[in-house]
């Protein structure tokens, strides 16, 4: 055997890890171990308050997709949420589905719904979008009042046949919907650290720092927009038919509330950091905190929430986490793109070349 | 008869439509601002109203002299002291906004509850004139009509006749330059804000003399004055009145339907002319 | 005393640093002009006189009183305005409204729309045209005459002569004297070197940032303006 001659060659490639989001992946590992295990280490009450940051996070997360990387300002993701919620209930009461077979049957129906939705709001610009979300909000709630079959204004709740069907205990219900509440959150943040990992994340971010440029670079900026829009109604779907299988009651109001699917989750992402993937995390751990202090001041809580959102919003507008990451360069997402020389023999150049060109 | 009747309660009503429409789009086109909390500042001024006539028992029209000024005077302070501060990016400004008009809402819920509210106006509510054997016309909508369209033929007087309106479209333009000759775009922008919510106020005034008004209210009112522009065609006050005026229609034929209709009747007609025209029925035309 | 003083002015795009250590001198009733390639950051030092970039206040000074930190509006009323670069009419108003909203300072002195119209006979007939209708030569008189309409003491000129032909510049130039007679100092920023040299009574050259040569256009050799402006 001959020995090759091995020689130096150098080659790039786009490296997303630094220390800090290799120190990011291992925390959020242990985390996340952590996290399945409550059920043996938490009470209900816990696991009831960690489900309901699950499902902020998933919601913030995605509102953060929209506002933050898309330019896309809604203020009607409470539809997809409210849509998500009342298909679990038809399907389970009316279609006698069961009910986990429905939260992503929701997902589904508002990923379709979406689509229209978006082709028609398009035709509006920035925040004339925003107030079109609203409006199609309003006109979703209104038909829902009117429409008897699904309770009308009172509503309707899930009989206890149906709640038995997913698990015979309390326990094993609470248990159950824990986990998906979990499995929900790192599938939403998941997904979207992929979409930004892709070449639509660098379309997204381009589209953020500056629409002009993104256009005259080729980047099909509705394209990618419509794509981003259609994902997020169909997470923020399975959301919603998760949040209301454990509320077991659905009302046009609560389902399409607008403080709760969409000013709460604003606040949350705008405090923790615009823009970020961390920031509706680390925001949505602020607001619980806040709302264990002030929850008993009603209305106050919310005035409290809004300062702070536009106290933030002036002095640092990417947020705490945007803060924090710009002064210390963290990320605990493996996100940011560098070109990293690596030095490898010539086989392994070319090997390397064709796995990077994929 | 009756149709023409109910036609020209939508017309009347969409005037007052036309004006909330009017302060939204003025500060828009100025300073490419659009207020999300811009429904709730109407309803805030409502409360005012309704407080300084209890206050110096008065009624709603001589509240005007107090709540007006006052209203021009908060848009001042609130530009300066707080939206100017926002201007340059597009998310900042509605972020900012958005929080404003949570604020304002539960501000309002802590002070006035969730109680409905109207202003009453005295037997002027009843009165009505007589145009046709069928056809009468309650005087108080007429009154308000007038005033809404002599509002917004004072806007456009303001807008295109006076050294202010020239400087509004001038830092609309390029607010750069417009420093360059000596405007304080900090001021111009606060102007057209207290000019905005000085209009506003009166059409806060107006609606909750016709219907009741809660804390949250207000988002409601924003959508109607963002539909009249849409409807009528980004940039053009005479545009935006004839949409407020179809809105209104729409609205009042909705509800001849179905007592749950006019809003949705009103969304419909919305977002069909989005689709079929979305620059809207008239859109601003060259200078 | 010099009308206008720059001293070691500094001048930052974020992190960028665009000027180094600029000092000149304007005279009153004097025309310097200020020549140096792309990028050599001739429209940097117009901008930061006229205060739509913020200096430390002794960097420069205007008739004695350091104005360094003051806003652009404030310095309009001072006296001090500036025709932008690309002339940046507004495309909504017409050609009399572009010229009022100069005359909206109020400051007291010589220059109305009549004598706008003096100066530039064109723009009369065409004052209820829509600005961006005009030919570029026009809109450039019509720049001119917005800044006048200020009522300036001195007016900074950033590249009269872009995109215009030859014999336009030319005649927008030559109502340079006149301009001057009526008591305004004149800064012009040119790449145009020939038609900068015979306009002014005194040139500043820059470099990279660095004011690289001064004097009056008489005492420069052609070298030695060829080696300031391209650094050979
Ligand atoms: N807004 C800006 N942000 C960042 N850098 C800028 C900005 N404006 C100018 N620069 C940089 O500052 C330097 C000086 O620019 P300046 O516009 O002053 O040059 P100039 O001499 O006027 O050039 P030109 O003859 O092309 O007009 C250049 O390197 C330019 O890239
Ligand atoms: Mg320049």
């Amino acid at each position: 055997m001959i020995a090759a001659k091995v020689q130096d060659a150098f080659s790039f490639r786009v490296s997303h890890i630094d220390r800090s989001s290799r120190f990011g992946l291992v925390f959020w590992a242990l985390l996340l171990i952590l996290l399945a295990a409550a059920p043996f280490w938490g009470d209900r009450q816990t696991m009831r308050l960690l489900g309901e940051i699950y499902s902020y996070i998933a919601l913030a997360s995605l509102w953060n997709l929209l506002a933050g990387y898309a330019g896309l300002v809604s203020i009607g993701q409470q539809v997809f949420v409210g849509l998500g919620g009342y298909v679990l209930y038809v399907g389970a009461l009316a279609g006698g589905l069961p009910p986990l077979l429905c939260v992503p049957l929701g997902g589904l129906l508002c990923g379709v719904l979406a689509v229209p939705v978006v082709l028609v709001l398009f035709r509006l610009r920035g925040a004339y979008f925003t107030i079109g979300t609203w409006v199609l909000a309003e006109v979703f709630v209104q038909v829902f009042q009117q429409v008897k079959a699904v309770g009308g204004g009172s509503g309707i709740s899930l009989p206890a046949v149906v709640v038995k069907s997913i698990a015979q205990s309390r326990d094993g219900r609470e248990f159950l919907i824990y986990w998906l509440f979990l499995a929900l959150v790192v599938a939403v943040i998941g997904l979207i650290v992929t979409i930004l990992r892709t070449r639509y994340g660098l379309a997204l971010t381009a589209i953020r720092d500056n629409e002009m440029a993104a256009k005259s670079n080729g980047i099909d900026v509705n394209r990618t927009r419509l794509i981003v829009f259609v994902a997020a109604a169909f997470a923020n779907g399975m959301a919603g038919a998760l949040i209301f299988l454990q509320k077991l009651s659905i009302t046009p109001f609560s389902a399409f509330s607008i403080n709760d699917w969409t000013m709460n989750v604003i606040f949350i992402t705008v405090i923790g950091g615009i823009g970020r993937v961390e920031g509706p995390i680390l925001g949505a751990v602020i607001f619980f905190v806040l709302r264990e202090f002030l929850a008993d001041y009603g209305s106050a809580y919310l005035i409290v929430l809004g300062v702070i959102a536009i106290v933030v919003m002036l002095k640092a507008r990417r947020g705490l986490w945007g803060y924090v990451a710009d002064r210390y360069g963290w990320q605990l997402f493996p996100l940011a793109r560098r070109l990293e020389r690596t030095r490898i023999v010539p086989d392994a150049a070319a090997a390397a070349a064709t796995i990077e060109a994929h | 008869m009756e149709w023409v009747n109910i036609i020209f309660q939508g017309v009347l009503l969409g005037g007052l439509y036309a004006l909330f429409a009017a302060g939204l789009s003025l500060i828009f086109g100025v300073m490419r601002l659009v207020n999300i909390a811009h429904g709730d500042l109407i309803v805030a001024f409502a409360y005012m109203a309704y407080f300084v006539m209890a206050a110096l028992h008065i009624g709603p029209f001589t509240s005007l002299a107090v709540i007006v000024p006052a209203a021009a005077l908060i848009g001042y302070g609130l530009q300066r002291g707080l939206l100017n501060w926002t201007l340059g990016e597009e998310l900042p400004p509605l972020l900012v906004t958005i929080g404003l008009s949570v604020i304002i809402q539960n501000l309002l819920l802590v002070f006035f509850t969730f109680d409905t509210h109207r202003l009453h106006a005295g037997d002027i509510e009843i009165a009505s004139v007589q145009f046709l054997p069928d056809l009468s016309v309650g005087v108080l909508p007429l009154i308000q009509f007038a005033v809404a369209v002599a509002i917004i033929a004072g806007l456009q007087i303001v807008f295109y006749r006076t050294a202010l309106g020239r400087a509004f479209r001038a830092t609309s333009d390029d607010p750069v330059v417009a420093q360059l000759m000596g405007l304080e775009t900090r001021h111009i922008f606060a102007m057209a804000m207290a000019l905005s919510l000085a209009v506003v106020a009166v059409a806060g005034v107006f609606i909750a003399i016709r219907t009741d008004f809660n804390p949250f209210y207000g988002p409601q009112l924003l959508i109607f004055g963002f539909e009249a522009i849409i409807i009528g065609g980004l940039g053009s006050l005479w545009g935006t009145l004839a949409g407020g005026i179809l809105l209104g229609i729409a609205q009042a034929l909705g509800g001849q339907f179905n007592v749950g209709w006019p809003f949705l009747a009103g969304h419909v007609v919305f977002l069909a002319v989005l689709i079929v025209r979305p620059q809207g029925l008239f859109p601003k035309v060259a200078l | 005393m010099a009308l206008l003083e720059v001293n070691a002015l500094d001048a930052f795009y974020g992190d960028f640093q665009a000027l180094f250590g600029v000092s000149l001198k304007v005279e009153e009733g004097q025309i310097v002009s200020v020549i140096g390639a792309n990028g050599a950051g001739k429209s940097t030092l117009l901008q930061s006189i006229a205060g739509l970039i913020k200096s430390a206040p002794d960097m420069i000074a205007f008739d004695g009183a350091p104005i360094g930190a003051m806003r652009a509006p404030q310095l309009v009323r001072q006296g001090i305005a500036l025709i932008p670069e690309g002339r940046r009419l507004f495309s909504s108003l017409s050609v009399g409204e572009n010229l009022l909203v100069g005359g909206q300072v109020g400051r007291p002195g010589p220059w109305t729309l009549d004598r706008v119209f003096d100066l530039f006979p064109n723009l009369k007939h065409r004052k209820d045209q829509r600005s961006t209708s005009l030919s570029g030569g026009e809109q450039q008189m019509v720049a001119f005459g917005r800044a006048l309409m200020t009522n300036p003491r001195l007016l900074l000129c950033d590249e009269l002569s872009l995109g215009l032909a030859p014999i336009v510049v030319k005649e927008i130039f030559a109502r340079l004297p006149e301009i001057v007679r009526e008591g305004v100092t004149v800064v012009i920023v040119e790449q145009d070197i020939v038609q900068a040299l015979s306009a002014s009574s005194h040139v500043y050259c820059l470099q990279e940032g660095r004011v690289t040569l001064g004097g009056p256009p008489a005492q420069l050799s052609r070298e030695a303006i060829k080696a300031a402006y391209f650094g050979v």
